[in-house]
């Protein structure tokens, strides 16, 4: 039993990227979008709706991030594991940490921080230093009556107050006057409206608060600095509670929007003029805007961000894996390698997790979803591929409740020249009861498909069979109709050949051989209904694993038809890997999920993680690696294939990574990024051709005394390079240090200076006006060498 | 009608529940307050004018009754003197004190749109159809034609004063002109943009022009817009669009911070002059809150010192209280609907079962219905014998009916105009019905305030100016002049209630300066004043067998005084030194009618719009721990609990809307009701207006 610490759980790909408002950075004419993602901070560009890079070092999940006031190019953000962090998101690099010490759930930033931590909004001091690590102490409660929504807590006009709201209180903190004004709704009104604060924003210039509450009513408050003459005008449009609001930078107008899904654009001062932007998904959940007021950003319940123009056109949608109702299992798409999931209502989706990227939506149910609750609607309830790729099936049901189940089998066929799945087949009445379990035959020659359903009927599925349709195309029909002492089954695997297949019925599991249709044999280790079922692969392909309702794993050999030996545990999923001998089984046991990965071959575990999460585990996925990694390490040897995820029942998508793993990301997020963003100009086509021109005559004519020449003049430029503008020293001082680190260069090559020239200039395109300001400066430095 | 039998802890009363009076209230015109004396004008479409006391819980004080095809398109007091104008051209003054037209004067200038007196008392300003603003100085006694300003082509629908005097706004066709006073030349033209789309070739009407001391122009038009103009330069500084029908009325504070606008769609929409930085001077017009009150179009807003009045087409007149100016919340600071009249329009011959309706240009006698048998408590009873209309009696002339009146017995009818006063005898034997107008009826007789007749009917009580009465005595043969009754000193204000003793020994008087005055009527001199209580008497009447005077006022006090004794009796005393009930004080309509009940004579009998209650002066008062509707509970208790816990008021809720209540010799209750919702299936149809989910 080794517990190894270099194998961490980790939130990796598929994360909300709509936990906060996402940040869209000024100042640049691609302007990015900046959102909490798990344990990450995403960059994405606008234009392109690419991940850029991620700002990596937090240690649990980012809940704020805020733009800092001082600097745009530099971002605060706060994590549940106690810290802020500044960073210049550019560039990706860590620029401070102060350690807060406690956990923290969002961050507002204006002068000071201020932060809410066991929900109590506290303004903390940030210290000056020029330390990388700092503690910061220095904290004074502002109110401790904060609702846990962070929506419900902004900055006033200039940050001179701050406006917080919680169930039908409204308060307005001035901090100046540290004087707070607290202004209630009653409960109800007549007419049954709900009043409670749902979110709040505050004007950037005037002085006058919105709010909005559970009943869609909008409300803006004026000369709150007074107990009674305090004054408000109502707004309604939305039908149910206002999720969040925004103010554009100018003021001119404000945004709203809730689970209408319609961004609402109020006009400021003008009552009721107001414009829609509809139909934009799942219901918004924050509403942001650039500082310029050019873009605005909505992120939406399907975890998507959407980027809209200030014309009110959506130019950008930035797709985060949508986990709200996960029915289907985890699947990998053997084509693209993509995780296939639930997607948007009635959807399938393909989700790149090395690339966390979403790839597509593919539309199973084909019907309009209507967003409105209490509607029984198409879902698609299991899914499953076929070794190659080549064909999915899916089952899409209604009536959950109530006794009418209508449910539909559909196969899917990939095609080729469009690159995505067409239906092929839908089968109306599969079965007369619900489909339990699903599964292709993983054999290369015949695809066949095996479904098993609470009619007390397993059925298998083959292409072409079928006469009576004079087509080319070949349509799946039914092949054979198995059943056992009219037992219901439970589950259904293929063998790793597809010589076999096991079906097990309640307590027993029958083994068939699917050319002839024939039982071979049965098995059984009463008491207890079987859970799930699998075969082994590769060497241990002799053995058929099971577990039962009655907390027990089983391992049969084949050859023998005897019980190889089996273990007590409650193994809520149990996930073989398609690479190799391994098999995962997570164990829920009092209050938390254990990992076990063993061979069945072995008795002893081949690595076990206790606590990986403290709720049950029911669908995990074995996803391939694109390159092994070559770990020797034998706890660490059964990720070098394929890596293992896992859903929560908080719909937490959770991976295992290594110690190298990580280090080869952290090694690779260091390296500056500057050559591809950066804007073609003429000035830099000249120095470009300039530069490509050098760098031939150097690799031509100097391959060897290049080298060295470059590491030892580099050294100070690249401090001078790799520290934030903002903390260099004044320019007219580091001048001279600068024009010095040539003139070492200079003894042998004189295009040496012009190359890193060309650098301060790449850096200086998206960074830093002192660098300019050097600049300039050794030009005329330059002119004079040249 | 339905008989309901009424069975409770209040006694046993068999119900004439009365639907047949057909009452529709007038739709308001305008609205003009007065804030020196806190009173409130209210114009009609019918042409009457009423005067609410805003601080003694807006008590109807006066009414001037209307006149046939006199539509008042503008209301506004000058001092104490309220002036009115209408589409008849004509200029009226009214005798507040006696509750008349003074007089009436042609503006010569066609149909007049609107009337505005200046701040400093001297000038009235009226707009006139031909397009001329007509300038009127304010003499002693009468308004004296002065001169006109510049002449414009299209008619001037809405006037506002600066409030120096010096300058006038006008709202026209199309645009808003603003005229230097002295010079009478126009100073600025500024046009107000018709609507977009099909309404671009309709005109755009500017409803309503208010103008501020610092120069801004504020108006509201036909296209749904609430302006700002600037009034150096003539240019729009802001608009608000605050609905897709007309803006009809706007109404500024007295402190210029806030504004309301009344609109077509029945909403009152607040703004309010906002610092849009904290503690800065720099104020902007926002708008602020929304008030939905009315059903149909709101001709007319004001806003007073703590709060917002509103009346329209739907004919309520609503108290909207501003909560940010009011020190205590209180009974007196709720929202307050003022449906009907606070006089009673309808009299009852008690002994013949005979009901007088009044309606503005005629007056409706009905026989009562009789039903059969007993029923439980509060089912309907089998109408034997259906009510029926016995009569319909048209007002000759112009005026409308001021007071009406039937005798007791059933056999005098007689109400009162403006100009003239009618008696008709009532013959009335099986089935036919016949009337006599009694033709030479005494000369001090021409016009009452109040009438009433002596319970025996054989006197006739008239009040008329001066605040004396009448007496005049009534027999076969005719009517004759008995005497006058007046008050030993006091005010000249108009009596409002007449109420004589069953006995014919004593008349009680009661006047619009709250005093009341008790005459005897064998010696036919004053026989004493009542100590004169600072909110309006709006209900009293003498108990038959103490002769004792009780009286209601509008802030729901009650006070019992002795005749004889000429002093308030104890159990009066009582009621003041402990305090009446919350509930009883927070009710927002006044009581109409006080009776006694001969059988029990601790019993006294009270009404108002929403319940009828029963006091039992031999029970204890209930204090403000005490559930004061204790009816339910009372049901489920013991007979001894029940002693323990009821108290004096006994309040019935199972009639709405009434109009009067009255008490029967045979122990049945005549309770008129006008459900409201009659009243707004009457009313024309309101702008259509998509509604959420419909």
């Amino acid at each position: 039993m080794v517990e190894t610490s270099d194998i961490r759980v980790v939130r990796c790909g598929g994360s909300k990227v709509n936990l906060t408002p996402p940040i869209i950075s000024s100042d640049s004419r691609y302007p990015f979008v900046l959102c909490t993602s798990g344990d990450l901070v995403k960059v994405y560009s606008t234009r392109t709706e690419e991940w850029l890079h991620s700002l990596q070092g937090h240690t649990n999940q980012v809940t704020g991030i805020t733009l800092n006031p001082a600097n745009h190019l530099q971002v605060y953000s706060c994590s549940v594991d106690g810290t802020v962090k500044l960073w210049d998101f550019i560039d990706g690099i860590l620029i401070k940490t102060f350690v807060i010490g406690c956990p923290l759930f969002a961050i507002y930033v204006l002068s000071v921080i201020v932060l809410s931590e066991c929900f109590q909004l506290v303004s903390v001091h940030l210290p000056k230093s020029a330390e990388q690590e700092v503690e910061a102490k220095e904290m004074s409660a502002v109110s401790s009556h904060i609702s846990k929504n962070p929506s419900c807590t902004a900055f006033g006009r200039g940050g001179e107050y701050i406006a917080f709201a919680r169930h039908l209180q409204l308060n307005v903190y001035f901090f100046r006057k540290q004087k707070t004004y607290s202004f209630s709704l009653k409960a109800t009104d007549k007419k049954g409206a709900k009043n409670a604060f749902t979110c709040i924003a505050c004007h950037p210039t005037d002085d006058c608060i919105a709010t909005g509450h559970e009943d869609g009513k909008i409300r803006l408050w004026r000369n709150f600095i007074h107990k009674k003459e305090y004054t408000y005008s109502t707004q309604h449009w939305h039908h149910n509670a206002v999720n969040t609001l925004c103010f554009t930078p100018e003021g001119t107008h404000l945004l709203s929007g809730g689970i209408e899904s319609v961004l609402v654009q109020w006009q400021y001062g003008a009552g009721n003029r107001k414009e829609f932007l509809p139909r934009l998904g799942g219901s918004i959940l924050h509403i942001s805007a650039s500082s310029d007021g050019q873009l605005f950003c909505t992120s939406h319940s399907d975890n998507k961000i959407t980027v809209i123009e200030s014309s009110f056109k959506v130019c950008g949608v930035i797709q985060g894996l949508v986990k709200d109702a996960v029915l289907t299992d985890l699947m990998i798409d053997p084509r693209s390698k993509a995780l296939v999931l639930n997607g948007k209502p009635g959807h399938l989706q393909f989700y790149s997790l090395l690339r966390d990227k979403h790839l597509y939506n593919l539309d199973i149910v084909q019907q309009e979803y209507i967003y409105e609750a209490g509607l029984d609607q198409f879902e698609v309830v299991k899914a499953a591929f076929d070794i190659k790729g080549s064909w999915l099936a899916t089952v899409e049901e209604r009536g959950k409740k109530s006794s009418d189940l209508e449910f539909f089998l559909k196969l899917w066929a990939f095609d080729e020249r469009t690159q995505s799945f067409v239906l092929n087949t839908t089968i109306t009445a599969a079965h007369t009861d619900r489909i339990i379990s699903m599964c292709f035959s993983s054999s290369e020659e015949t695809t066949m498909l095996v479904t098993a359903a609470e009619d007390s009927q397993f059925k298998a599925w083959c292409q072409g069979a079928d006469a009576d349709t004079q087509q080319d195309q070949n349509f799946w029909s039914c092949d054979f109709v198995g059943s056992y002492h009219k037992l219901n089954p439970t589950n259904c695997s293929f063998s790793a050949d597809s010589s076999l297949l096991a079906v097990s019925f309640q307590e027993v599991i029958t083994i068939w051989s699917p050319d002839t249709w024939e039982m071979l044999t049965t098995l059984c280790q009463p008491p207890g209904v079987i859970r799930d079922l699998c075969f082994g692969r590769l060497s241990c392909s002799k053995y058929l694993l099971g577990t039962t309702t009655k907390n027990l794993l089983c391992c049969w050999n084949l050859l023998t038809c005897e019980l190889e030996w089996s273990t007590s545990v409650d193994v809520s999923k149990l996930q073989p890997d398609p690479f190799s001998e391994n098999v995962a089984a997570f164990s829920y046991q009092s209050k938390h999920t254990d990992l076990f990965v063993f061979k069945p071959s072995e008795p002893r575990p081949l690595f076990t993680n206790k606590n990986v999460c403290s709720e049950k585990v029911h669908r995990a996925v074995f996803v391939p690696r694109e390159e092994p990694l070559n770990s020797c390490d034998e706890s660490t040897q059964w990720l070098n294939r394929s890596q293992l995820y896992f859903l929560t029942q908080n719909m937490d998508l959770l991976t295992f990574s290594t110690a190298t793993e990580e280090d080869r990301m952290l090694s690779s997020s260091k390296q500056l990024v500057i050559d591809d963003s950066v804007a073609v100009t003429p000035f830099y086509l000249l120095l470009g051709k300039h530069r490509q021109q050098q760098q031939k005559l150097n690799t031509q004519s100097h391959p060897v005394s290049d080298k060295p020449q470059q590491t030892q003049g580099s050294v100070t430029i690249k401090e001078l390079l790799h520290t934030p503008a903002h903390v260099l020293p004044a320019a007219s001082v580091l001048c001279s240090m600068f024009v010095n680190s040539f003139l070492i260069s200079n003894t042998g090559v004189q295009q040496d200076p012009l190359r890193y020239f060309v650098h301060i200039r790449l850096k200086s395109n998206g960074f830093s006006y002192s660098v300019m300001h050097l600049l300039s400066i050794s030009l005329k430095f330059l002119n004079s060498f040249i | 009608m339905m008989s309901t039998d009424l069975r409770s802890a209040m006694g046993e009363f068999k119900v004439h529940r009365v639907r047949f009076f057909d009452y529709m209230p007038s739709g308001i015109r305008a609205l003009a307050f007065n804030q020196d004396t806190e009173r409130m004008a209210v114009a009609r479409m019918d042409g009457s004018v009423e005067v609410f006391h805003c601080s003694d819980r807006f008590f109807q004080e006066k009414i001037i009754p209307g006149r046939e095809q006199c539509g008042i398109e503008g209301l506004s007091w000058v001092g104490e003197r309220l002036f009115s104008a209408g589409l008849n051209g004509g200029i009226t003054e009214y005798d507040l004190t006696n509750q008349k037209v003074k007089y009436t004067i042609d503006a010569y200038g066609g149909p007049i749109w609107t009337i505005t007196g200046n701040q400093q008392g001297t000038h009235l300003a009226v707009g006139c159809e031909d397009g001329t603003v007509k300038l009127f100085e304010v003499n002693e006694d009468q308004i004296q034609f002065e001169r006109n300003l510049d002449r414009q082509k299209s008619r001037i629908i809405s006037l506002s004063w600066h409030p120096s005097g010096s300058k006038i706004a006008a709202g026209m066709m199309d645009m808003i002109q603003v005229f230097n006073v002295e010079t009478g030349h126009s100073i600025h033209r500024m046009l107000a943009d018709r609507g977009a789309g099909t309404s671009r070739s309709k005109e755009c009407v500017v409803w309503s022009v208010v103008y501020l001391s610092d120069g801004t122009i504020i108006t509201g038009d036909s296209v749904g817009m609430v302006k700002l103009w600037d009034d150096q330069t003539g240019t729009l500084i802001k608009s608000h669009n605050v609905t897709k029908c007309d803006v009809l009325a706007l109404s500024v504070s007295q402190n210029e911070d806030s504004l309301v606008a009344g609109t077509s769609e029945g909403i009152v929409v607040q703004f309010q002059f906002v610092s849009m930085v904290l503690e800065k001077d720099d104020k902007e017009w926002v708008r602020t809150r929304t008030f939905r009150n009315h059903t149909h179009d709101i001709r007319a807003v004001a806003e007073i010192t703590t709060a917002v009045v509103s009346g329209g087409m739907d004919a309520q007149l609503v108290v909207r209280p501003l909560l940010d100016k009011i020190e205590v919340r209180s009974a007196a600071s709720a929202l307050r609907k003022i449906h009907f009249p606070h006089r009673r329009l309808v009299s009852c011959a008690r002994k013949s079962g005979l009901m007088l309706f009044q309606y503005p240009g005629h007056l409706e006698l009905w026989r009562l219905g009789e039903s059969e048998g007993k029923g439980t408590p509060g089912s309907s009873l089998f109408v034997k014998r259906n009510p029926e209309k016995l009569l319909q009696l048209k007002v000759k002339g112009e005026d409308h009916i001021r007071c009406s009146a039937v005798s007791p017995c059933g056999g005098w009818i007689v109400y009162s105009t403006a100009s003239t006063l009618r008696l008709y005898r009532l013959h009335c034997d099986n089935n036919n019905i016949s009337i006599t107008k009694i033709s030479k009826l005494p000369k001090v007789l021409s016009s009452a305030n109040q009438l009433c007749f002596s319970s025996d009917s054989s006197h006739l009580f008239s009040a008329s100016a001066q605040s004396s009465v009448h007496i005049a005595s009534l027999s076969q043969s005719g009517c004759k002049f008995v005497g006058t009754l007046k008050p030993k000193s006091g005010s000249h204000q108009a009596i409002h209630l007449l109420a004589a003793s069953e006995d014919g020994k004593w008349l009680a008087s009661a006047n619009s300066d709250h005093e009341v005055h008790i005459y005897n009527l064998q010696t036919q001199k004053a026989h004493c004043t009542v100590p004169v209580y600072s909110s309006a008497v709006t209900a009293m009447g003498i108990h038959p067998a103490t002769n004792c005077l009780f009286m209601m006022h509008a802030d729901q006090q009650m006070f019992e005084y002795s005749i004889e004794q000429k002093q308030y009796t104890d159990w009066s005393r009582t009621v003041q030194r402990k305090g009446l009930h919350r509930f009883w004080v927070e009710r927002d309509t006044p009581c109409l009618n006080v009776m006694f009940n001969p059988q029990n004579p601790s019993h006294v009998i009270l009404h108002d719009m929403y319940m009828l209650c029963i006091i039992d002066q031999s029970l204890p008062l209930p204090d403000d721990k005490t559930q004061f509707y204790n009816q339910l509970t009372l049901k489920s208790l013991t007979e001894e609990q029940r002693k323990s816990q009821s108290h004096a008021f006994k309040v019935c809720k199972t009639f709405k809307d009434i109009l009067c209540v009255e008490l029967m010799p045979d122990q049945s209750l005549v309770v008129v009701e006008r459900p409201l919702e009659d009243i707004a299936t009457q009313l024309p149809a309101p702008i259509k207006q998509k509604k959420f989910a419909t």
